[in-house]
């Protein structure tokens, strides 16, 4: 376990030695800005609309704000994420430092957990600037803490999943721009995925939909911890690190 | 300390390496010589658990590549032939997280990095990033990657490779200083750098294993001494091969002669001299005195390079394997 911290915190560091980590919390930080500005705006003008008209509703920051916010931050995240898991394995091979880490004594899975890791503490940094938005709702309403609390646990899960499945696209090439992009492609596909079936029930489409990554996030968005849900992407973050680690074992039967 | 056997490693479509055997000592210095593409990274990658071998086994300090490999891993340090450096991390970070890495635990790794910081002379650097450094210095970082757990076995890519002629000799400064608690193998294409830090030789081509000899055997045998081709005709009458022989073993300075062939009454041999000594002309009076015409008398000192060639070109030629003299040491 320390190998792996230490592997981790590593793999965090370097990136914020590279503009990368910044760059990608900044462009968080600004659309999630934007996206609470737009929010909150339509919402305090529908309100005094509604006032005018004399129906005046208490507003209810969570299902008004809070949850369609969140809701964007996931799909941001799919767009984030290929840029963080990229460079994870690829850029190893690249430069040939992944010779030093199958060289020492250290596990595969040691490594492909370490890297996974430390992926997702960059990940809780991009996510951490929407914090400091949600906050600013604190500060002059009265939101419910809890279902906040489930759609950051949803957010984080999914980001987990997305990030291992990059990290197994990393391993299976040299080249960090075909790395992002087919990692980028794939979690465009996994969230295309519940348009196909938004209006389609059967078999098959109970499946795809359930396959889809962004309709479990659906749950926790409205508050809900469903334990399916849960199920559903531990099982997906176990499964893609397997097959990772599976990966970057053909790696040295395969080179 | 390290065990090859058999150890074949086939990729797609060419065979890397061929039914390698080699065994190498505690403490002792090896360079691994060979051309290019010969197999020498890929033998050395399979000893570092990077690859595993297609056939044969390969064990370090008694534990097998593929049943151990964390042990093995343990007790080797490794420098690729491209130094495994971060660029983006500063030289004393990178060397307390490969240090971590190899297993120094946090209360020793202050002590063991600057050990190996002044060892490798980079602790005029150490503040930097490895991204800024020059190639001789990032290979100097790879070495001290390499030692910073202080392993049994240390295997070297071309560790010379990239520096300049002051910076070799420091490293070989270096590895020979490490020699002796540490049992090292060094890859190489540059001939000199054999002579000048390894004990023993082990040439490879091809994949194949084509002389395993101590240096001094090698050079002694092929360089300091003159080795000369003769050839001797009978004025009258075939000489008898036996009578010319011992002819020439009495000529001052010869240490040993060798029928090479004999057709239409000539005889050829082949002479060595002993170290130093110049044997021509003895040899050209001796063979004119005993009433023999001499019908080719040339030099044939082959240098290490020449040897080199000989060795791993004859192999391509005749498939057969080449004469490797005292396979056992």
């Amino acid at each position: 376990m320390k190998l792996v911290f230490l592997i981790s915190n590593k793999e965090f560091k370097s990136y914020f030695t590279s503009p990368i980590a910044y760059l990608l919390m900044a462009f968080f930080g600004l659309i999630f800005g934007f996206g609470l500005y737009t929010a909150t705006r339509d919402v305090v003008r529908m309100g005094f609309q509604a006032q005018m008209m004399g129906q005046a509703q208490p507003t209810n920051l969570n299902d008004q704000i809070i949850r369609p916010l969140l809701g964007f931050a996931s799909t941001i995240s799919l767009f984030l994420i290929p840029m963080i898991t990229m460079r994870l394995i690829a850029e190893e091979k690249k430069t040939g430092t992944i010779e030093l880490l199958l060289t020492s004594p250290v596990q595969d899975l040691q490594i492909i957990l370490g890297k996974w890791l430390g992926a997702m503490l960059l990940y809780l940094c991009v996510l951490g600037m929407s914090v400091i938005n949600i906050s600013l709702l604190f500060a002059w309403g009265k939101p419910d803490w809890k279902p906040v609390l489930v759609a950051y646990l949803g957010l984080i899960l999914q980001g987990g999943c997305l990030l291992a499945i990059g990290e197994f696209i990393s391993t299976m090439t040299r080249n960090q721009i075909i790395a992002g992009g087919v990692t980028f492609f794939v979690c465009l596909l996994l969230w295309l995925l519940s348009w196909f079936t938004a209006f389609d029930s059967g078999a098959t489409a109970s499946v795809i939909n359930y396959l889809s990554i962004v309709t479990h996030f659906d749950n926790f968005a409205k508050g809900v911890v469903d334990s399916k849900d849960v199920v559903f992407y531990l099982s997906m973050i176990f499964f893609a690190l397997f097959v990772t680690s599976r990966s970057m074992e053909s790696l040295r039967w395969r080179s | 300390m390290i065990k090859v056997e058999g150890l074949t490693k086939r990729y797609a479509r060419t065979v890397a390496v061929d039914n390698i055997s080699f065994e190498v000592d505690k403490g002792q210095i090896v360079g691994f010589l060979g051309p290019n593409g010969a197999g020498k990274t890929t033998t050395m990658r399979v000893l570092t658990c990077f690859l595993p071998p297609t056939e044969g086994t390969a064990t370090v300090a008694g534990f097998d590549v593929l049943e151990n490999p964390i042990e093995v891993k343990r007790r080797i340090g490794y420098l690729p032939e491209s130094p495994p450096v971060y660029p983006d991390m500063e030289v004393l970070e990178y060397l307390e997280f490969t240090g971590k890495l190899k297993g120094i635990s946090s209360a020793d790794i202050k002590k063991r990095v600057d050990e190996v910081l002044e060892k490798c002379a980079i602790g005029d650097v150490s503040r930097k990033l490895i991204g800024k450094l020059s190639k001789g210095y990032r290979q100097r970082v790879g070495l001290a990657q390499a030692i910073i757990h202080n392993p049994d076995v240390l295997i070297l890519d071309e560790p010379t490779s990239g520096l300049d002629p002051k910076q070799i000799i420091e490293i070989r400064e270096l590895l020979k200083s490490l020699a002796g608690n540490h049992t090292i193998i060094l890859s190489t294409h540059i001939l000199s750098e054999v002579e000048h830090s390894c004990e023993r030789v082990i040439i490879i081509s091809q994949g194949k294993l084509v002389a395993i000899d101590s240096v001094a055997n090698l050079t002694n045998r092929l360089r300091g001494s003159e080795s000369v081709a003769l050839e001797v005709e009978a004025a009258g009458g075939s000489p008898n091969p036996s009578d010319v022989q011992q002819r020439l073993e009495q000529v001052a300075g010869v240490s040993r002669v060798m029928m090479k062939d004999s057709k239409d009454g000539r005889l050829a041999f082949e002479i060595e001299s002993l170290q130093g000594r110049q044997i021509r002309s003895d040899l050209a009076r001796s063979v004119v005195g005993a009433g023999w015409n001499l019908s080719e008398l040339r030099p044939v000192g082959l240098s290490l390079e020449e040897v080199f060639l000989q060795l791993t070109t004859a192999e391509q030629k005749s498939g057969a394997p080449a004469e490797s003299e005292a396979a056992k040491q």
